[in-house]
Formats: structure tokens, C-alpha cells, sequence
């Protein structure tokens, strides 16, 4: 396209300079964190997508072992939920302190949201070691283990969801809420409510719906 | 973790790809080599999870005793074949997507001409990527999925040639009343097309599922699958090491040894294995070690032949790199811009400086080197300011390390130390994590002794 005629105004949105028409001064290129970390998300997506799918092919073959309408204990999972739910609206309630600048809010907030996320750990945990117990572990069944492995890994990224909000709080009460930490910050709450999304879906799919004949 | 690492860097070169592009470089101004690593990544990034997955699913029956995969206590063995295949199939895309931008760049370099097609080598590459994720049921044909399903994926998997082939007439044109330099870049290209597109055929010939319950597992399959990969992957890469070694080490290869070693390679890669078709089609299986028919054994000589040929070519490839390195002083490539290149790494010296440009390039076309010559650009020679860098790390090397340690102790079942690794790795991530002055800047005075001396460099070369 050699009739394209060189005009600097016209292709540099950053800051055109008349006098270098083939180069930028400075260059100041936009932030990738967060379109990473929703990319980042949308794969691991994928993983719980893969192990939804190893449910969803094995999960009625119980292989002469319990099934899940026997095992499951509704109202154990319902309160778990409320957990997570409120887990989601308290972390929701640390950004918008985070926005109006409040440190001290935001830590409370924060703090409030790793209790209910240790809250959630510590009833799964009880609902698994229960299961183990009676005779119900990941080996007794493919059922078990399609269902242990879903529930187990967001289990899991909870627990890692936990240490990361730890470290971010004491980062936060080190430098502040810098523009670093505010996007931590944010990374951490798209986290966190992905995890609250993908719950649904296990809290559907495999309790509502393992509980049915 | 190799699915959680391959997937973070595929994460990490979108981002970057998406967000961090030079003033004026649109997507479609991108060299057509960013397009097709921009639509890899996106490859990676929707598959890994899949081999991350099932991988931690594989091991748990394995060491642990559950059911996922297994023939009894309700495990699905096909679950885990159709799984890795999710994976599998659009790794050979991964693969070969690359290498398809490298031979855009290279043909229309050494034709000196424009790429022909631009738009469409775009959109080929686009439409290969979904596809490719809507294959992989045609590595098992004969799992038994019913006509139906087979249907499916036989026409989805003879379409995918389609862009593919786009692909091969766009270089063709490219190459069509250019001036055709014959450097070694070039004739691994042309070597390439070559082959890729019997591969492609042979490939086609696959797709077709009552051929494939033929050919499912016979050498036939083997010349199928080697002819695209060395053919297609192995070539590409080598035709990039020869296009841009100089660009990274500031010396071209060597031109004999390199030619030696195209020769060996290009005729043992024959020899080797087109006689693997001809046997796949007389009814040779794969893995097996012995024949009872001695009337095949000729094939499987010249096979051999063709083997020990591309010996000789990757032992001349080894010399090519030895000699390169003695006559560097011979070879160096002064001017950065060794081929008359046409896209803007050429444009900086070589090696590149940590900054790779002084100032950051604005982009008015595509080639934007060529681009930038033809309209006679004269390199800034003052007036530097202070650019502004990433610092250096060593975080990624120290969690890779303990990664692979973690992993090697998983696979030899040393629980202890598989933990211990595991907690250093994430430990490792959340002290880095503690780390905030990540960013520094180059001085313009260190900017203006580098580009000083390039200038004298230049000037004594006389250009």
C-alpha cells in the first residue's frame, strides 16, 4: 500500500511529535494484568469444565456403593453455600471500601471474607472426612471419585484463595492501597467470585441433582 | 505444573500481544508471525487445562486407586482417550501454527515481495484454530462411536485442509514473479511445501473414516504423521534458526555445512519414510519388531538408508553451528538487517541492545521495515531519553526448578519431598510476590553510548 501517505497525526494516538515520524518519544503501553488474569480464569474454567464433564460420564456408576441421594447432606451443603454466597458479598464490600480509599474498612472486609472462606473449608472438610469414614472415600467408586475430584479441586482453589487473601493483607497493611495492590486487589476479587460461579455449578449439578433418584 | 507453566506463558504472550503493540500496528498490521503465535496461545491457553486435568486424573489412579479411567468400579477408559485427544489434536496445531508464520515471513522476505493474501493467511489461521479444536475424535475411529459421529468428525477434519491449503497457494503467489533469493531460509520453505502438502494428502486420505479402519495404526499413519511434523514443524524451526540466528547472536550461519545438512535431510527424510506408506498399505502395523514376510524387508531397507541420512543431517547441522561459531568474525551481521528484512526486528542492531529500540517504532503498514526504507527513514541519532525496563528476575527460573523437582519426586513417589517441593514452589511464588520495585530505567546517557557505537559500527561498514 505504497499510496498510504505518511502522516505522524494521524497514526499516533500517543502523543504524535512532528519532528520523529517513525518513532514514539516515550511509549507508554497499557497494562495487561487483568485481561491476563480473566483469560487466566476462563482455563482454569476449562479444568473444572473437564472434571464437570468426568461427573457428568461417571457419576451414576456406583458400582454397587452408595449413591449420592444416599450420602448427601442438603442442608450441610446449603449452609455451605450461604457461606461462600456471603463470602462473595463481604469481599464485594472491601472494594468498594478499597474505592473510597479506606484501608482499615477494606482489611475488616477482607478479613470477614477468609473467615467465611475457612468457614466453607472447614464444612467440606467435615463432609469429607464423614464420607471417608463411612466407607464412602474416592476409591470406593467411580461415582466418589468424579465427585471428590470436582468438589475436592474447588475445594482446593479455595484453600489457595485463602492464602492469597492473607498475603494480601499484609501487603495491604504494608504499602498501602497502592496501584499495585488495588490491582491485586482486584485480580483477587474476580478470583474469588469465579470460584463462587463455578460453586453454583457444583452445588447444582452434583447435589440438587445427585440427590434426585 | 508443564500444563500450569505452558499455560501461563500462553496467557502472559496474549496479554502482551493484545495490549503492548507499538503506536499504529493494528491486528491486522501484525506480522502474520504474531497472528499465527497470537492463535497458538490461544490454543494453549483452551487446551492445557484439558491435559492439566486429566493428567492429575491419570495419576490419582494410578497412585492413589481411583476410578476415573479404570475397567472396573464404574471408571470409563474411553473418557481418558477422548480427554487427551481434546488435548492432543490441537497440540499438533500448536505446533505447527508457528512455523506457519515463520514461512509467511521468510517467503515473502526472500521473494521480496509483499506476502500475497495477507488477509486470507489471517483468517486461515483464525479458521484453523477453532477447527482444530473440533477434530480429535479421528484418532479413534475405530473406538466404535457409530457412522454418525465418525461422519462428524471425518468432514470436520477433511475441512481443516481447506485453509490449510489457502495457506500453501498464498506462499505460492508470494513466490510468484518475486526475486527469489535461495538462502538457506528459503529452500527449507520450499522443502516444505513440498512435503506438507503430500502429508496433507496422505492426511485427508485418513480423514475418511472406512479408510481409516484400514489404515488405523499402520505405518501408513507413521509416514502420515512424520511427513507433516518433520516435514512441516522440523523444517519450520530450522528454516527459523538459519533466518533469525543472526538477528540473536550477531553472526550468520554457515552456508556449505547448512546446505550439507538441508540435502541430507530433505532426501533421508524421503528415503525414510515414504516406503512407510507402502508398507502401511500392505498391511504393516506399528511397534511391531519382527516380519515373517521377506518380501517387504526391501522397504524396510531403503527406510534405514533414509534413516542414517538424517543422521548425517543433524550431525552437519551440529558442524553448521561449530563452524558458524569459529568463523563468526567472517559472518557477523554488522548492518542488523542481514536479509534485507522486511518486518521491524531488522530495523535494530544485532544482537539487539536490552532496549531492542531506542525509541519505540510507529507503524503506518504492514512490513513496516520495508516501509520505513522506502521512504528513505534516517535513524535518530540524539535526543535519547531514559526508557523505562522490566527489572530482571530470578523468580521464574527458582519456581521452574523447584517445579521440576516437585515433579520428579511425584513421579518416583517420594511423598516427603513431593510436599516439601510443593510448598517451596508456592512459597517461592508468594515471596516473589513480595517484591514491588519491578521496574528501572535505562539512563539516556547508557542509551546514547549504545547507539554511539552502532553509529561508528555503521559507519565503518559503510552503509
Amino acid at each position: 500500500m505504497s499510496e498510504m501517505v505518511l502522516d505522524p497525526a494521524k497514526a499516533g494516538a500517543h502523543g504524535a511529535q512532528d519532528d520523529m515520524p517513525f518513532h514514539v518519544r516515550e511509549h507508554h503501553p497499557e497494562n495487561g494484568t487483568l485481561l491476563g488474569f480473566w483469560i487466566y480464569l476462563m482455563s482454569d474454567c476449562l479444568i473444572f469444565a473437564v472434571l464437570f464433564i468426568a461427573y457428568a460420564v461417571l457419576g451414576r456408576n456406583f458400582a454397587g456403593g452408595p449413591s449420592g441421594a444416599e450420602l448427601f447432606d442438603l442442608p450441610l451443603v446449603a449452609l455451605n453455600t450461604g457461606f461462600l454466597l456471603l463470602s462473595s458479598i463481604t469481599y464485594g464490600f472491601a472494594m468498594l471500601a478499597s474505592q473510597r480509599a479506606k484501608l482499615g474498612t477494606t482489611l475488616v472486609w477482607l478479613a470477614v471474607t477468609g473467615l467465611f472462606g475457612l468457614g466453607f473449608l472447614s464444612l467440606e472438610m467435615f463432609e469429607f472426612v464423614h464420607l471417608i469414614h463411612e466407607g464412602a472415600g474416592p476409591q470406593r467408586s467411580a461415582f466418589l471419585t468424579s465427585f471428590f475430584a470436582l468438589v475436592g479441586t474447588h475445594g482446593l482453589h479455595v484453600t489457595f484463595g485463602v492464602i492469597w487473601l492473607v498475603t494480601l493483607m499484609v501487603q495491604l497493611n504494608r504499602h498501602g492501597l497502592t496501584e499495585a495492590n488495588t490491582r491485586r486487589l482486584m485480580c483477587l476479587s474476580m478470583f474469588w467470585h469465579f470460584l463462587d460461579v463455578i460453586w453454583i455449578g457444583v452445588f447444582t449439578f452434583v447435589y440438587l441433582m445427585g440427590v434426585l433418584p | 505444573m508443564a500444563g500450569v507453566g505452558t499455560l501461563l506463558s500462553g496467557v502472559n504472550l496474549i496479554a502482551t500481544i493484545v495490549k503492548m503493540r507499538a503506536p499504529g500496528m493494528k491486528l491486522m498490521k501484525m506480522p502474520v508471525f504474531t497472528w499465527t503465535s497470537l492463535c497458538t496461545n490461544v490454543l494453549i491457553v483452551v487446551t492445557f487445562p484439558v491435559l492439566t486435568a486429566v493428567l492429575a486424573m491419570l495419576s490419582l489412579d494410578r497412585t492413589f486407586g481411583t476410578h476415573f479411567f479404570t475397567s472396573d468400579f464404574g471408571g470409563d477408559s474411553m473418557l481418558y482417550v477422548n480427554l487427551i485427544w481434546i488435548w492432543g489434536h490441537p497440540e499438533v496445531y500448536i505446533l505447527v501454527l508457528p512455523v506457519f508464520g515463520v514461512f509467511s515471513e521468510i517467503v515473502s522476505t526472500f521473494s521480496g515481495k509483499r506476502l500475497f493474501g495477507y488477509t486470507s493467511m489471517v483468517y486461515a489461521t483464525v479458521v484453523i484454530t477453532i477447527l482444530s479444536y473440533l477434530v480429535w475424535l479421528h484418532h479413534f475411529f475405530t473406538m466404535g462411536s457409530g457412522a454418525s459421529v465418525n461422519s462428524f468428525f471425518g468432514i470436520t477434519t477433511m475441512i481443516i485442509s481447506i485453509p490449510t491449503g489457502a495457506k500453501i497457494f498464498n506462499w505460492l503467489f508470494t513466490m510468484y514473479r518475486g526475486r527469489i533469493r535461495f538462502e538457506l531460509p528459503m529452500m527449507w520453505t520450499i522443502a516444505f511445501m513440498i512435503t506438507f502438502v503430500i502429508g496433507g494428502m496422505t492426511g485427508v486420505l485418513l480423514a475418511v473414516p472406512p479408510a481409516d479402519f484400514v489404515l488405523h495404526n499402520s505405518l501408513f499413519l507413521i509416514a502420515h504423521f512424520h511427513n507433516v511434523i518433520i516435514g512441516g514443524v522440523v523444517f519450520g524451526v530450522f528454516a527459523a534458526i538459519n533466518y533469525w540466528f543472526p538477528k540473536a547472536f550477531g553472526y550468520k550461519l554457515d552456508v556449505f555445512w547448512g546446505k550439507v545438512s538441508f540435502w541430507c535431510w530433505v532426501v533421508g527424510f524421503y528415503l525414510a519414510f515414504m516406503p512407510l506408506y507402502v508398507l502401511g498399505l500392505m498391511g504393516v502395523t506399528r511397534r511391531m519388531s519382527h516380519f515373517e514376510d521377506p518380501s517387504l524387508q526391501i522397504w524396510f531397507q531403503v527406510a534405514a538408508v533414509g534413516a542414517v541420512l538424517i543422521a548425517g543431517g543433524i550431525g552437519s547441522m551440529l558442524v553448521q553451528f561449530y563452524v558458524s561459531y569459529r568463523r563468526r568474525d567472517a559472518l557477523r551481521d554488522v548492518t542488523g538487517d542481514p536479509w534485507d528484512g522486511r518486518t521491524l526486528e531488522w530495523s535494530t542492531s544485532s544482537p539487539p541492545p536490552d532496549y531492542n529500540f531506542a525509541f519505540t517504532p510507529r507503524v503506518y503498514d504492514n512490513d513496516t521495515w520495508t516501509d520505513m526504507k522506502r521512504k528513505n527513514y534516517l535513524r535518530p541519532v540524539k535526543d535519547f531519553v531514559a526508557i523505562h525496563m522490566p527489572k530482571n528476575t530470578a523468580a521464574g527460573f527458582v519456581i521452574a526448578g523447584l517445579s521440576a523437582a516437585t515433579g520428579f519426586a511425584l513421579v518416583w513417589q517420594m511423598w516427603i519431598f513431593a510436599v516439601l517441593g510443593l510448598v517451596a514452589t508456592v512459597g517461592a511464588a508468594i515471596i516473589h510476590t513480595f517484591n514491588y520495585k519491578r521496574d528501572y530505567y535505562i539512563p539516556a546517557e547508557e542509551v546514547v553510548v549504545t547507539e554511539a557505537e552502532r553509529t561508528r559500527i555503521l559507519e565503518a561498514a559503510n552503509v
